[in-house]
């Protein structure tokens, strides 16, 4: 097959395109130039699009990059922004991979005639009976496919993700083995347009924080923060709270009003959410299924039905605007933001 | 076949050049600074091809400051300037760069791609208007950019003019001339400011002293040499142009006439000879790049970072193109050495590559 592949300078997708040369594919890489901001640093910055150009060369396949900058704004960055405006916590990685890699990268990959986007995600995609399904990765502690619960059958009809059956460690054996020069590079962290300053340094130059005050649930003033915008649920610290009490936890944070609502450890549970934007990898499910609710998370048993996910036991909250994976065993069945 | 359309980027190295350079390369190879024979040589070869650049630019051998290319000749033109600086809003960002970064601010210029005189205030201490403009290959009036600023200290980046234009002529009235030898079949890594009589310049490599104090570093004799040889080829350039500009005109006529929604840009008849600049409706230049070097047709956007990424052109976004369009960009130039073949290769290629993407971005 005729591949894109794209390579973000790491030694996943510089893998990726070894096993798929290896395999027998036209290979192509490419590197999304994504944000050229003050961070400059993941997976979009200069030094990274030369070591993807350099492993490209090594292996003897074509590179290019792609200025998807633009789009990353439009579709990533600025929501990100909007979403911490309105009070949620968004995902961006996952915005990520639903605009730029996932639909205008493959549109992309589509219109110069390529068969096949590939990428160094570490998860798995399977062929059963006619049908796609997304999976997740041989090596749990890696898996990614939480952050790819958007891809439906068409998607993933023409994605491969190589290095899905391999563990990190056999990823950089094998990377060493061919003498990548990406073998023994960190892996990337947190999100990658943020760098100097946190998020928080990020956000302050982008939208005006509104002081808040920290209540608890009878509306007593208990403290105050001074942007209710960064405040996550179930945030523990950082809440202007006197301490020796029991530990409280950020329960809701209401913009409009500016105000935190604070909460013992047992107010944190909740039996349901709502969920929002569902996609779905092979048409609705409803049920018993594993709720991800983070990207790490521990999945928790739960019923899925009508936009309403009952928790099997009552289940930490679930801050708005997280992405919430559905999964039955291995198997990706979709996804949503919690609402 | 790999059809080269990008002389404008970099042009092959003319066989005579390397001939001239190779004796540089491999058998001699003294500093021309020293005081033995082998140095002396070297030095007589530096001076022979100064007296030779000299001579075909219209200056004197001692206004003549071999650089690294065509970069580091703008950035000296510029480097310790004070005062009211401007610049075209479409020159290079090696001019571009360091006059905004020294305060100064830059000209408008046409929808046609030549910069707007009238707009040069009166009282600038520093104007850099460049000969010819790299992605349109537009001739600049710079005759009436000195007549509105004459007590300004007037350069211009002739680094794209050189290949198809007498620099002697068209830009002896500018104080600063930037060239670059391989954009007319020298090459790489070597260029030269002309810095006239007079006219202080800052050094920005300050060390052995040569170039009179005004470019240090040992001389890249091989480079100076093949740059001495391609000028002097380039120089008997009538015919060559005559025949480029025959094929540039079918180039972009059979592209106008068999693409839908493209539409040249800059006015032709200010243009240098071997530049076709287009712009397609709903397409992306990054992407039909991509397409036409499969096809084995090497060409450019009208601009790239140096990450390789395609940015939208900011000449043609000076020329009033929105930036949608602006990203659609595609310049193809020819050269030297360029064939008819390779302009069929072109004629029939570029638009099954555009229709394409036209199909998939519907």
């Amino acid at each position: 097959m005729n591949v894109l592949v794209a390579m973000s300078g790491g030694v996943d997708s510089s893998v990726a395109a070894a096993l798929l040369l290896e395999a027998g594919h036209d290979v192509t890489g490419v590197t999304m130039r994504l944000w050229g901001g003050e961070s400059d640093s993941g997976c979009c910055s200069v030094s990274d699009v030369d070591d993807a150009r350099r492993v490209a060369q090594q292996l003897g396949v074509d590179h290019f990059v792609f200025n998807f900058a633009d789009e990353f704004i439009a579709g990533v960055v600025e929501p990100y922004v909007a979403a911490h405006e309105a009070g949620l916590t968004p995902n961006p990685c996952v915005a990520c991979n639903h605009v730029i890699k996932f639909d205008r990268l493959f549109r992309r990959a589509e219109a110069l005639g390529f068969d096949a986007v590939a990428t160094g995600h570490h998860a798995r995609v399977v062929a059963e009976g006619g049908r796609w399904r997304l999976r997740r990765a041989a090596d749990g502690a890696k898996d990614q496919s939480y952050v790819l619960h958007m891809l439906d059958q068409a998607t993933l009809a023409r994605t491969l993700l190589p290095v899905g059956e391999l563990t990190k460690a056999e990823v950089r054996d094998r990377a060493a083995a061919l003498g990548l020069r990406t073998a023994a590079k960190p892996d990337s962290q947190e999100v990658c347009f943020i760098r100097k300053g946190g998020r928080q340094g990020f956000l302050a130059d982008r939208l005006a924080f509104t002081p808040g005050r920290v209540v608890d649930r009878a509306g007593e003033h208990l403290g105050d923060v001074p942007a209710v915008e960064l405040v996550t649920i179930g945030q523990r610290r950082g809440l202007g709270l006197e301490g020796g009490t029991a530990p409280r936890y950020a329960m809701s944070v209401d913009i409009a009003s500016a105000t935190v609502v604070v909460g013992g450890p047992e107010d944190l549970l909740v039996e349901s959410i709502a969920m929002g934007d569902l996609t779905w990898v092979d048409g609705p499910v409803r049920g018993d299924v594993l709720a991800q609710c983070s990207a790490h998370g521990v999945p928790r048993a739960a019923i899925f039905g009508d936009g309403t996910l009952q928790f099997a036991v009552p289940s930490r909250r679930v801050a708005p605007g997280q992405t919430v994976a559905l999964y039955r065993g291995d198997d990706v069945l979709g996804g949503g933001i919690a609402v | 076949m790999t059809a080269y359309l990008d002389h404008a980027a970099t042009s092959p190295l003319r066989p005579e050049a390397l001939e001239a350079m190779l004796p540089w390369l491999a058998g001699r190879h003294g500093n021309s600074t020293g005081v033995h024979g082998p140095a002396r040589r070297a030095r007589q070869a530096v001076e022979e091809a100064r007296d030779e650049v000299a001579a075909l630019l219209g200056c004197s051998a001692r206004e003549v400051v071999f650089t690294s290319g065509g970069t580091e000749a703008d950035n000296l033109a510029v480097a310790g300037r004070t005062g009211s600086l401007v610049c075209s809003a479409i020159e290079h960002h090696a001019v571009l760069d360091p006059v905004v970064a020294a305060g100064g601010w830059t000209i408008p210029v046409s929808s046609e791609g030549a910069v707007e005189v009238d707009a040069i205030p009166p009282g600038a201490d520093f104007v850099s208007v460049m000969a010819v403009n790299n992605e349109t290959g537009v001739c600049q009036p710079l005759a009436a950019v000195r007549a509105a600023a004459p007590d300004a200290v007037f350069h211009t980046d002739a680094v794209q003019a050189a290949p198809w234009v007498d620099v002697a002529e068209v830009a002896a009235c500018a104080d600063l001339v930037s060239v670059s030898a391989h954009k007319f079949g020298g090459p790489q890594g070597v260029g030269a400011l002309i810095v006239r009589e007079g006219v202080p310049v800052t050094a920005l490599l300050r060390g052995g002293g040569q170039e009179r104090e005004r470019r240090s570093g040992t001389h890249n004799v091989a480079g100076i040499v093949g740059f001495a040889t391609a000028l002097r080829l380039a120089a008997d350039r009538a015919t060559a142009n005559e025949r480029l500009a025959l094929l540039r005109d079918r180039l972009v006529d059979g592209l106008v006439a068999s693409v839908p929604g493209t539409r040249e840009t800059g006015d032709r008849a200010r243009k240098v000879p071997g530049i076709c600049s287009l712009v397609f409706d709903g397409i992306e230049g990054e992407a039909l790049l991509v397409l036409l070097d499969r096809e084995g047709i090497a060409a450019s956007a009208a601009s790239s970072c140096a990450s390789g990424a395609v940015d939208p052109s900011h000449v043609l976004m000076a020329m009033g193109v929105d930036r949608a369009l602006a990203f659609g960009s595609l310049r193809l130039s020819l050269g030297w050495d360029t064939t008819e073949a390779e302009v069929d290769q072109a004629l029939a290629v570029v638009p099954a590559a555009v229709q394409q993407l036209r199909r998939h971005a519907a």
